[in-house]
């Protein structure tokens, strides 16, 4: 490696954590509290006795999973406008994303859900709770360490593609080297670098999760 | 408090096509313990469910004490409520909460939906669990407990929302043959300390020595009923003495 690489490496660390910390990770980390939620919701929705609100849910999954990430960005950001709705790079980004965790994750919640064994229901129920308590004390801890591995995963997606932001003009890690690769020329050593701080962060969610496994695997069974 | 604490009147319970309660009538006073037998697929479960209205059946009337719900009415889920309120369920499979220690097994109920103190609940519990013979394992997870423990955390459970009722559904079939003794003890304590109880059982030793009334069920209705020398050692139908007999000589 030549000096100047080596310079260009140094000078380019800074902008890029910059662009990790004020955009990558504040922007996966919002999408995925929310789209969580969301995807909780959903996953009720479809588990619902009631088929107008389990359909709309299954419409929903149907769509979300059925286009483009990129092709959902750009709907939210360059095709609404022409709605009269426009929303700044950085909500459109939320929102994109956000409703991309909601339909993934809810299939992942549904079915974990699915997964705690009708007994529990039934137990909780003779000790007299109702649904939003035994779905809260009950099921959804449950729930949750089946659901772990697979919403890491989500996660893990998530950090990835929010680089997709980029091409809405939300300034996150990928589009900070974009700008300082533009002028030199030196696009091959920047996106390395973007690459090697992607792959940094989920290496610690990787960790993390390894952790939080075998947190929720105490009470099981080994 | 009246005379009879449980009186069921009619109940009708269809699954699709499969008519499986066919107007089953049971009284049980105050203080005293029903043993329900009979065939599999008789209904004994659904009988047992419907009691707490963990199956709602199609017809007919339950009360417990002073809570009567007419099932044929389309009850709404208040009275259902307050009707589950009145029994404790300890379920075959004893459907712990595996990720509860077995003191929050016991003290979920008082606390979480009854609202009651946490010293006084935890305090509670911990005699109950001692009442069982488990209170060394409070902090347990219910994995860590042999099936008879685990049963006994159920019935632990289910007393500590202090049910007038208790209800057992098959509590030791799904037991190893040496661990049924020690669940059958605790529920004959239970029954000597004057619980009034409804028990599915084919343990007919302990329905001798415990039971004031046999019910013998077959085919969703109740084919006989009286007490355990009139039904287990005299009963009058024939369907009763060929199921006692594959009972007591399955070969
Ligand atoms: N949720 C259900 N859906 C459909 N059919 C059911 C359901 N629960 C019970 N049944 C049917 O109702 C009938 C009575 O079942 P139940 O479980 O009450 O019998 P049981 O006397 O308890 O039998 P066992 O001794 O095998 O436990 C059976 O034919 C069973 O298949
Ligand atoms: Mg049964």
């Amino acid at each position: 490696m030549d000096q100047s690489t080596v310079e260009l490496i140094r000078s380019s660390l800074g902008p890029l954590l910059e662009g990790m910390v004020k955009g990558t990770i504040p922007l996966t980390a919002i999408s995925f509290v929310l789209g969580l939620l969301l995807a909780l919701v959903v996953a009720l929705m479809r588990l619902s006795p009631i088929w107008p609100v389990s359909a709309i849910a299954r419409f929903y999954v149907s769509v979300i999973r059925g286009t483009p990430l990129l092709v959902q960005l750009f709907i939210i950001f360059y095709g609404l406008p022409s709605l009269g709705a426009t929303i700044d790079p950085w909500p459109s980004a939320v929102l994109a994303f956000t409703l991309n965790v909601g339909g993934y994750a809810s299939e992942i919640i549904r079915a974990a859900i699915i997964s705690v064994p009708r007994g529990q229901w039934e137990a909780a129920q003779t000790v007299g709770m109702n649904y939003p308590t035994t779905l809260r004390r009950i099921i959804l801890p449950q729930a949750a360490r089946v659901s772990v591995p697979p919403l890491s995963n989500t996660l893990i997606s998530l950090v990835k593609d929010t680089s997709l932001a980029s091409t809405i003009l939300v300034t996150e890690t990928f589009r900070k080297a974009q700008e300082l690769a533009g002028p030199t020329f030196e696009f091959f050593t920047l996106y390395m670098v973007a690459a090697a701080y992607y792959w940094a962060v989920c290496l610690v969610l990787s960790f993390a999760q390894s952790r939080l496994e075998t947190r929720l695997d105490r009470y099981v069974a080994s | 408090m009246t005379e009879h604490l449980l009186d069921v009147q009619g109940l009708n319970k269809s699954f699709g096509d499969n008519h499986v309660l066919r107007g089953v009538d049971l009284i049980v006073p105050t203080g005293s313990v029903t043993v329900l037998i009979g065939p599999s697929g008789s209904g004994k479960t659904t009988v047992l469910r419907s009691l707490n209205a963990l199956e709602i059946p199609d017809a007919g009337t339950v009360r417990i004490g002073d809570v009567s719900v007419d099932f044929g009415a389309k009850p709404d889920r208040r009275q259902i409520t307050e009707l589950r309120a009145q029994s404790g369920m300890v379920f075959q499979s004893h459907n712990l909460f595996p990720h509860l220690s077995v003191l929050r097994n016991v003290t979920e109920g008082p606390l979480v939906v009854q609202k009651r103190p946490a010293a006084e609940v935890n305090a509670e519990a911990l005699e109950l669990l001692r009442r069982v013979g488990l209170a060394e394992k409070a902090e347990q997870f219910p994995y860590q407990l042999s099936g008879g423990q685990q049963q006994r955390v159920g019935i632990a459970r289910a007393l500590a929302i202090k049910p007038r009722l208790m209800l057992f559904d098959e509590p030791t079939s799904a037991l190893d043959p040496e661990l049924v003794g020690e669940v059958l003890a605790v529920m004959k304590d239970l029954a000597a300390d004057g619980w009034t109880m409804v028990v599915v059982t084919h343990e007919i030793r302990f329905a001798r020595q415990v039971a004031d009334q046999v019910l013998f069920l077959d085919g969703g209705v109740v084919a006989e009923r009286g007490t355990p020398a009139e039904v287990l050692d005299h009963p009058k139908e024939e369907r009763t003495q060929r199921f006692l007999h594959r009972l007591i000589d399955p070969l």
